[in-house]
C-alpha cells in the first residue's frame, strides 16, 4: 500500500463531503440556541428538508427550485416548534422530541412514491481544475454550490454574531431575554427568526443528502446525523468555526475507518459509532468544570421558555 | 342513566358489526410482518413486492413494517393471528423466536418464517433463498472485468449468509482470475445511504475498479458511477441508478413462493416444510446482463447461470481451503446445507479477519 499524495487529497475530499451536512444543520442550530432556544428536532427537520428537496426535484425538475423549496419545509416545520414553544411556551425538549419523530413519520408517508426513483445529477463547480494541483485539486475542486456554502457558513455565523448588531441582538435574547426585553427588544420575534432559520438550514442539510451526497429517497436516510449535528454545537461551545473542526473530526471518523479496514486494520466499530457523543460528554464535562468558559459561551437562557410579562 | 344507555346502544352495535364482520371474511387472508419500511427499495421492498403478487393473486393481505425483533414482535404477531390472518409471513431472521411462541398459542393459523431454521411446532415453516448461487456469477464477472486485479465488497454483519456470499464470490472470481483480490469493508448496517456511499468511495480509492455490496440501498452503485468503476445491483435491479457502472444485479424474488403458500392455506393443502430456493427454482433471478461485457463473457455467464439452475455447477465445490490452508470441502466434493447455513470462515484469498 502505496501512500501518495493524491490518496489523501481524496481522504480528506471525502471526510469534507461527508461534513457538510453537519456544518449545515450545526451552524443552524447554533443561531437557534444563541436566542436561547433548544430544538432537538434537527433529525426530524433535515429528514423534512431531504423529502422535500428530492420530492420537488422529481416534480419539477429544477434543482434550485427543490433546494430552496427544502429550505421552505424546514423553514414550515420549524413554525410549528416556533409556535408551540414561543407563542403556546411548551417545553422545548418535549417539543423538540416530538417533531424529530413527526419529521421522520411524515417524510415516510410523502417518500412513499418516490422511493425506487434515481435522482438526478448535481452540478459541480471546477471540475476541470481538479487535475491541476496534487493534494490541493481534489480539496478544492469539482465539489456542489452548497459544498461552497457550508465551509463558507462558520465564517459567516461568527462575523455576523460579533460583528453585527443582528447578531448581537441574538445573543443578548439567548443570555438574558429579561433584559432584552427591557431593552425594547421583541424577545419572541427574534427567537422565531432564530427557529426558522434553524430550520432552513436543516432542511438545506438534508436535501444536501437526498440531492447530492446520495441521489436518492430512502426512508430515515439521514441515519441520525441530526443528533450528530445536535452534539457538534455542544462540542463547539456554541463556537461556529470550532464546528467546522468538530464536523471534519465527527464526519471523518467513519470515513478513516472504512480506509482503515481496507488497509486491514480493525478498530471496533461500535466504538466509532458512539465517538462522537462519548467526546461530546468529555467537552460538557470539561466546559462544565470552568465556569467562566460557560459564561463566555453557553447562552445563559437555554431551553428557558420566555413569560413575557406585559 | 342516559349515558349508559347510548353506551351500551353503541358496544353492541360494535359487538354486531364485529361478528359480521368475522363472518363474512372467510377468504384466506395472509399478513406480512416486516423488518424495515416498505420504502428501503431493499430487502422490506422486494417481500412487499411480493405482497403485492399475493394481492393480484386474489387474496386479502395486510403488512406491518418497521418491526423490532424484540417482545413487539409478538405482540405484533398475536395482534394479526387474533384479527383473523390465516397465514403470516415473518420476514427477518431476528422473528425466529417469536414466531415460534406464538405459533404455539395460534396452531390453527400458519407462519412462515423467513431465512431461519426453527420449526418447533407443525404450523411453522421457514424459507430462505439461495443468494450465494447469484454471488458465484458476479464473481465470475467481477474477476473478468476487472483491470485492477482489486475488488471492493461492502458487507453488512458477520453472520454466516453474508460471510457465505463473500466466499462464494470470492471463489468464483479467483477461478476466472487467480490474481485478484477481495478487499472487504464492514459498514455495519444494513442499509444507510452516506455510510454505505463512504465505504463505496474508501474501496474506490484504494484501487478497487468493481465493487460489490451486501447492503440494501443503491447508494453504492451510484457512486461506482460517479467514480467511473463497475457495480452490481443488491436485492431488486438497480440499473436505472447507475446505468454505466451496473453489470448486473441479483433480485429476491418471493412473489411466486408467497403466492404457492398461500393458495395451498386456501386449498387446505399446506404442510410444514424447509425450503431454501435458488436461481433454479426462481428465488434468485439474475436481471439483465450489461452490454459493456464482452459477447463472450455474457454466453459464460448464461451457461454458468442454466449449470447453477439445473444443479450440474455448485458454487462450493472442492477443493475448498480457509485462510489457513486447512481443506473445507474436499476435490469432488460439495459442501452441504448444514455447513453453508453455518458458514463463519473465509476461504483462501479473502483478504483480513472477520470482525467480532
Amino acid at each position: 500500500m502505496i501512500i501518495d499524495i493524491n490518496f489523501i487529497g481524496l481522504i480528506i475530499a471525502s471526510i469534507m463531503a461527508s461534513a457538510v451536512p453537519l456544518i449545515l444543520a450545526s451552524c443552524g442550530e447554533l443561531i437557534t440556541e444563541r436566542s436561547g432556544v433548544l430544538n432537538l428536532g434537527v433529525e426530524g427537520m433535515m429528514i423534512i428538508g431531504a423529502i422535500s428537496g428530492f420530492a420537488l426535484m422529481t416534480v419539477t425538475g429544477s434543482l434550485i427550485i427543490a433546494i430552496f423549496g427544502a429550505m421552505l419545509a424546514g423553514v414550515l416545520i420549524s413554525t410549528i416548534f416556533a409556535f408551540l414553544t414561543q407563542t403556546l411556551i411548551t417545553n422545548h425538549v418535549a417539543t423538540g422530541l416530538a417533531l424529530t419523530i413527526f419529521g421522520i413519520g411524515i417524510s415516510a408517508m410523502i417518500g412513499k412514491n418516490f422511493v425506487g426513483i434515481p435522482g438526478k445529477e448535481f452540478p459541480v463547480l471546477f471540475e476541470a481544475l481538479k487535475d491541476t494541483m496534487p493534494l490541493l485539486g481534489p480539496i478544492l475542486f469539482g465539489h456542489s454550490i452548497v459544498f461552497y456554502f457550508a465551509f463558507a457558513l462558520p465564517f459567516i455565523t461568527s462575523y455576523f454574531l460579533k460583528k453585527t448588531k443582528i447578531g448581537l441582538i441574538v445573543r443578548a435574547v439567548g443570555d438574558s431575554p429579561e433584559s432584552a426585553s427591557n431593552q425594547g427588544i421583541n424577545v419572541r420575534l427574534v427567537r422565531y427568526a432564530c427557529i426558522l432559520y434553524g430550520g432552513a438550514m436543516s432542511g438545506l442539510a438534508g436535501a444536501y443528502l437526498s440531492m447530492i451526497y446520495t441521489p436518492q429517497w430512502i426512508e430515515n436516510m439521514t441515519g441520525g446525523r441530526g443528533w450528530i449535528a445536535l452534539a457538534l454545537v455542544v462540542f463547539s461551545t456554541w463556537n461556529p468555526i470550532k464546528i467546522l473542526i468538530g464536523a471534519m473530526i465527527f464526519g471523518g471518523l467513519t470515513i478513516i475507518q472504512f480506509h482503515m479496514q481496507a488497509i486491514g486494520v480493525r478498530i471496533p466499530v461500535q466504538f466509532l459509532t458512539a465517538l462522537p457523543y462519548i467526546v461530546t460528554i468529555i467537552v460538557l464535562v470539561v466546559i462544565s468544570r470552568d465556569s467562566r468558559k460557560i459564561r463566555l459561551s453557553t447562552p445563559s437562557s437555554l431551553g428557558k421558555s420566555f413569560h413575557k410579562d406585559n | 342513566m342516559h349515558k349508559f344507555l347510548i353506551r351500551s346502544f353503541v358496544s353492541s352495535l360494535v359487538l354486531l358489526f364485529t361478528l359480521t364482520v368475522a363472518a363474512v371474511a372467510k377468504d384466506v387472508k395472509a399478513a406480512f410482518v416486516y423488518i424495515g419500511p416498505t420504502g428501503d427499495h431493499g430487502w422490506t421492498y422486494q417481500h412487499d413486492v411480493g405482497r403485492k403478487a399475493v394481492e393480484a393473486a386474489g387474496f386479502k393481505t395486510t403488512y406491518v413494517e418497521g418491526v423490532p425483533e424484540s417482545a413487539d414482535a409478538e405482540r405484533v404477531l398475536r395482534q394479526l393471528a387474533n384479527s383473523g390472518h390465516d397465514v403470516i409471513f415473518t420476514t427477518s431472521f431476528g422473528y425466529m423466536n417469536p414466531t415460534n411462541k406464538v405459533a404455539k398459542e395460534f396452531p390453527n393459523v400458519k407462519f412462515e418464517h423467513a431465512t431461519g431454521y426453527k420449526r418447533e411446532h407443525p404450523n411453522v415453516s421457514t424459507y430462505a433463498a439461495r443468494f450465494y448461487e447469484g454471488r458465484t456469477i458476479l464473481g465470475t464477472i467481477a474477476g473478468t472485468m476487472t483491470k485492477s486485479n482489486v475488488i471492493g465488497y461492502v458487507a453488512s454483519f458477520p453472520i454466516p449468509e453474508v460471510i457465505r456470499g463473500i466466499n462464494s464470490f470470492t471463489l468464483a472470481a479467483q477461478k476466472v482470475n487467480p490474481n485478484i483480490k477481495t478487499k472487504i469493508v464492514w459498514a455495519f448496517t444494513w442499509y444507510d445511504p452516506g455510510k454505505e456511499a463512504e465505504a463505496a468511495k474508501a474501496l474506490i480509492d484504494q484501487g478497487a475498479d468493481v465493487i460489490a455490496q451486501h447492503t440494501d440501498s443503491t447508494a453504492i452503485v451510484q457512486m461506482a458511477e460517479k467514480a467511473g468503476v463497475y457495480a452490481f445491483g443488491q436485492a431488486s435491479d438497480m440499473d436505472k441508478f447507475a446505468p454505466k457502472a451496473v453489470l448486473t444485479s441479483v433480485e429476491n424474488n418471493w412473489g411466486p413462493y408467497y403466492v404457492d403458500r398461500v393458495k395451498a392455506v386456501a386449498n387446505g393443502t399446506w404442510n410444514q416444510k424447509d425450503t431454501w430456493h435458488g436461481i433454479g427454482d426462481g428465488m434468485v433471478v439474475i436481471s439483465d446482463l450489461d452490454s459493456q461485457m464482452p459477447a463472450d463473457l455474457r454466453s459464460k455467464v448464461k451457461k454458468l447461470q442454466a449449470d447453477l439452475a439445473s444443479g450440474k455447477v455448485h458454487s462450493f465445490t472442492g477443493p475448498i481451503y480457509d485462510q489457513k490452508g486447512n481443506l473445507m470441502v474436499a476435490e469432488g466434493k460439495t459442501a452441504d446445507d448444514g455447513m453453508l447455513a453455518g458458514m463463519m470462515t473465509y476461504v483462501k484469498g479473502v483478504e483480513g479477519d472477520i470482525p467480532k
